[in-house]
């Protein structure tokens, strides 16, 4: 009870105080407020914001935690000094090795997003005298997940900075954004830093280190094999269960399936988003393999590799699995209309899997299709809004006629 | 002339403290008090000083921009005290109440009396004040045409009065009331029923029609959207169902009435069941005549969605047909953001388990289960929300005070309340109601 009642002291004492609202992120992160409602409805349903990032999160821990062994996993795999792994439950996979390795790096990763994310929130929380807002909960969850294993920190914290502030904070904060967060991030990375951002080297741990040694490795994803027309060695249950270089989180499609069933049953994510996304990227990736089947290109043209790919493999590599299930459907930058958010993420996936095939220099088409559809969202919107007013319009019409 | 309205969005609050089908009468109240505020945008001028001997349905003030509409005591007895507010509005006009003290006699008027004969009446009678309009959600302007006029005839909001249960055996009353609204207007006067049990089923001079769903399909609001939406330049007048006895018993008998039943609800009662009593009682009177399990209660008059917060010494508000005791929700609660809870209601299945007991009574507090935050979450609004309207859109445009997208998106047709389940499930904790009353005051102001 003590802890309670000193809290609640404190809180009286930092009212009205600049720092309130550092204080106040702090005490409702224990204990949920004493407010009660002042006006309409007396009585409020238990859901806050608090709770709805809380259960993204929850839907991204698997992904971390696959992404975590997977880095020690892809690691010792490259060195040679274990076997690959058979089915999904094999030792090879789950084990300390795997696990202490992958935390020595992964883990970095996250207290910097978290740190440097948080504190930028706080900051402007203090200055402009706003509550701190959730949004950044799952963001900082997001970040990384979706960069490359050896990234610098000290470029991720660089990146956090501007994301947070140009991403969110010029905006006014978390649901005034454009562009999500996370993916702005990214997309710094990727233009700041190309070469720690693709490539076949950065998606091992360590391999960039030892390029050009005899210990050299190589960690080439996927989709780089793919737009250099080689082979891929790798099977389609790889693929599927995740036992693939790529960036941290973003490999095991079928934890990011639970996690996507997770978010439609508890009416968090929005299931519209995430099927209209999957519907978007077969359709384009079946539009390439009929370009391929009626022979417009052969094996000599640069696209060959990508385009000839079966559209159903488009979803099991890469990222787009992960960005439909967990980007696309960020409600502040995604279409906020029911109908919008059809075409909004059939969109994103058409773009994705466009942009995959033909920019063969950097075969991730998801992040920039997710961006480019978060600023077309308020125009989609607008559109569908315009629908119900011309309705009502008509409406007029024919009674004043 | 029935037809059967569905409505599939929507959300039934169940909650603890249902009242019982017995009527009791608690003791007389000592005073009646009518605050103004009851009359959005209503300025009284005072017609009667402190101090002033009435009889029941004297005249108390006036609109002073509509002159014609009256407000009259409910009751005999004198007028104590006028208090007064900041700026020196009249909050609240209390009447220690005579209730021996006689009643004026406007006279009984004729079901085939003129439009106009009509009008008259209630507007003398000081009946007026209960026929309200869209647009705004005022008292009615009477010179106004309504198209048409629509009446609920069923409540659908947590706890709210069972209008089949206090209005049976008034539909002598119900029909002269009805009759005369009819003739005030070029359409028709429509009216919500649950079913053929409601005491409207046999009435005519309205078009019934069956509503069924979830609430708010008993909110006159869900009622207009369906059948006749409110479009630049109409206007529609709406009237509640326990105001039409009274006005309907003028009409009939020519004296003022004021005698309502009303339920008694809520968790914090602990004899749940309906009192007969009458408009600006002290809520004392049912109240604790019912009992108050506890001491920290928030005291509601009206329904908890709408209604207002009362003082355990005020008063019944003038178109409430419904109390409310619920406990305070004022104390923190540890972790309360992220571990699973059973005991209270969640639109979500966000670790909250409210979706596994559809039928379960919930007993919730006044806490808003979180802080006030902009807005984040989409199409949640929508899933609760029956009417052709973008909600939070308009909201947002309510916010900017964007006055041509606000009339675009149908500011016209909607009251606060029908933003009532949009606020209660709002992740954001966004207070909806107050959002689209201020928009609604706008408008009105910049506009008319």
């Amino acid at each position: 009870m003590g802890l309670k009642q000193n809290l609640h002291k404190l809180k009286l004492k930092y009212e009205g105080k600049k720092m309130a609202p550092a204080f106040n992120a702090l005490h409702t992160f224990l204990y949920s407020p004493n407010e009660t409602t002042h006006s309409g409805s007396h009585i409020r349903a238990v859901d806050d914001l608090k709770r709805t990032m809380n259960t993204v999160i929850l839907a991204l821990v698997p992904c971390l935690l696959f992404g975590i062994f997977n880095a020690g996993y892809q690691h010792y795999l490259a060195t040679g000094e274990i076997e690959a792994a058979a089915g999904f439950f094999s030792t090879n996979f789950w084990n300390w090795d795997n696990f202490a390795m992958g935390a020595w790096t992964v883990l970095p990763l996250v207290v910097v997003s978290y740190g440097v994310g948080l504190l930028v929130e706080f900051i402007f929380a203090v200055i402009k005298g706003h509550e701190v807002e959730e949004g950044y909960l799952v963001t900082g969850m997001l970040v990384p997940l979706i960069v490359p294993i050896d990234i610098p920190l000290w470029m991720l914290a660089v990146a956090v900075v501007f994301g947070v502030v140009i991403g969110k904070e010029v905006f006014g904060g978390t649901g005034m954004n454009i562009l999500n967060p996370a993916l702005t991030i990214r997309a710094f990375l990727f233009f700041a830093y190309p070469t720690w951002m693709s490539g076949d080297k950065v998606w091992v741990h360590q391999a960039v280190e030892r390029a050009g040694t005899p210990d050299a490795i190589s960690g080439e994803t996927i989709l780089g094999s793919y737009a250099q027309n080689a082979t891929v060695d790798y099977d389609y249950m790889d693929m599927f269960l995740g036992f693939i270089p790529g960036s941290v989180g973003e490999t095991s499609k079928l934890l990011i399936i639970f996690g996507a069933l997770f978010l439609i049953f508890t009416k968090i994510g929005s299931w519209r988003i995430i099927l209209s996304t999957l519907v978007g990227a077969l359709v384009m990736g079946l539009i390439f393999n009929g370009v391929v089947d009626a022979g417009w290109i052969d094996n000599t043209s640069k696209f060959y590799g990508l385009m000839s790919v079966p559209f159903w493999q488009h979803l099991i590599i890469g990222s787009i699995l992960f960005g439909a299930v967990y980007m696309a459907t960020d409600p502040v930058t995604a279409s906020q209309t029911n109908k919008g958010k059809y075409i909004y993420g059939f969109l994103i996936g058409f773009i994705s899997i466009m942009i995959r095939v033909f920019n063969p220099a950097y075969p991730e088409g998801g992040f920039l299709a997710i961006l480019l559809m978060n600023v077309f969202a308020p125009t989609i919107d607008h559109y569908v809004v315009q629908g119900n007013v011309k309705r009502r319009m008509k409406r007029l019409k024919v009674k004043t006629a | 002339m029935s037809k059967d309205i569905r409505i599939k969005k929507g959300l039934d609050i169940r909650l603890v403290g249902k009242a019982e089908k017995t009527i009791s009468e608690g003791p007389r109240s000592r005073t009646i008090t009518i605050r103004p505020s009851d009359f959005h945008l209503v300025t009284p001028k005072m017609v009667v000083k402190e101090g002033a001997i009435l009889q029941a349905g004297d005249e108390l003030f006036y609109s002073k921009s509509q002159e014609s509409i009256r407000f009259v005591s409910p009751v005999a007895g004198t007028l104590t005290e006028i208090k007064r507010g900041a700026r020196r509005v009249i909050t609240d006009l209390i009447i220690e109440a005579d209730y021996n003290g006689g009643s004026k006699d406007f006279g009984s008027l004729s079901a085939s009396a003129s439009s106009d004969d009509v009008k008259q009446k209630l507007l003398s009678s000081g009946l007026w004040p209960f026929i309200k309009q869209r647009p705004y959600d005022v008292v009615a302007n009477p010179n106004s045409e309504p198209k048409a006029i629509f009446i609920s005839g069923m409540a659908t909001a947590p706890l709210a009065a069972d209008l089949n249960f206090t209005l049976a055996g008034k539909e002598k009353e119900l029909q002269a009331a009805v009759t005369a609204l009819s003739s005030l207007t070029a359409g028709s006067v429509h009216v919500s029923i649950s079913g053929s049990e409601s005491p409207f089923a046999g009435l005519s001079h309205i078009k019934t029609h069956v509503v069924k769903g979830p609430h708010p399909a008993g909110n006159v609001g869900t009622l207009i959207n369906k059948l006749d939406p409110v479009n630049k330049g109409e206007v529609v007048w709406t009237v509640a169902a326990q105001d039409l006895v009274i006005i309907g018993e003028l009409l009939l008998t020519g004296h003022f009435n004021p005698e309502r039943i009303i339920s008694v609800a809520g968790s914090s009662v602990k004899t749940p069941k309906y009192y007969k009593t009458i408009i600006g009682a002290e809520v004392a009177t049912f109240a604790y005549d019912a009992g108050i399990e506890g001491e920290n209660n928030r005291f509601i008059s009206g329904d908890v969605l709408t209604g207002n917060k009362v003082d355990p010494k005020g008063a019944l508000g003038y178109y409430a047909n419904s109390f409310v005791a619920i406990p305070e929700g004022d104390d923190y609660e540890f972790f309360g953001w992220n571990k699973p809870v059973f005991d209270k209601i969640s639109p979500s299945r966000a670790l909250t388990f409210s979706w596994m007991q559809p039928k379960k009574r919930y007993d919730l507090d006044t806490n808003t289960n979180g802080e006030h935050r902009a807005f984040v979450v989409t199409g949640n609004y929508e899933e609760v929300f029956p009417l052709d309207i973008y909600p939070m859109q308009i909201l947002k445009s309510c916010m900017v005070n964007d006055l041509d997208e606000m009339e675009a998106l149908g500011m016209y047709e909607v009251a606060p309340e029908d933003f009532a389940l949009t606020e209660f499930i709002c992740v954001s904790k966004q207070p909806h109601q107050q959002i689209i009353r201020e928009g609604l005051d706008l408008m009105y102001k910049e506009i008319g």
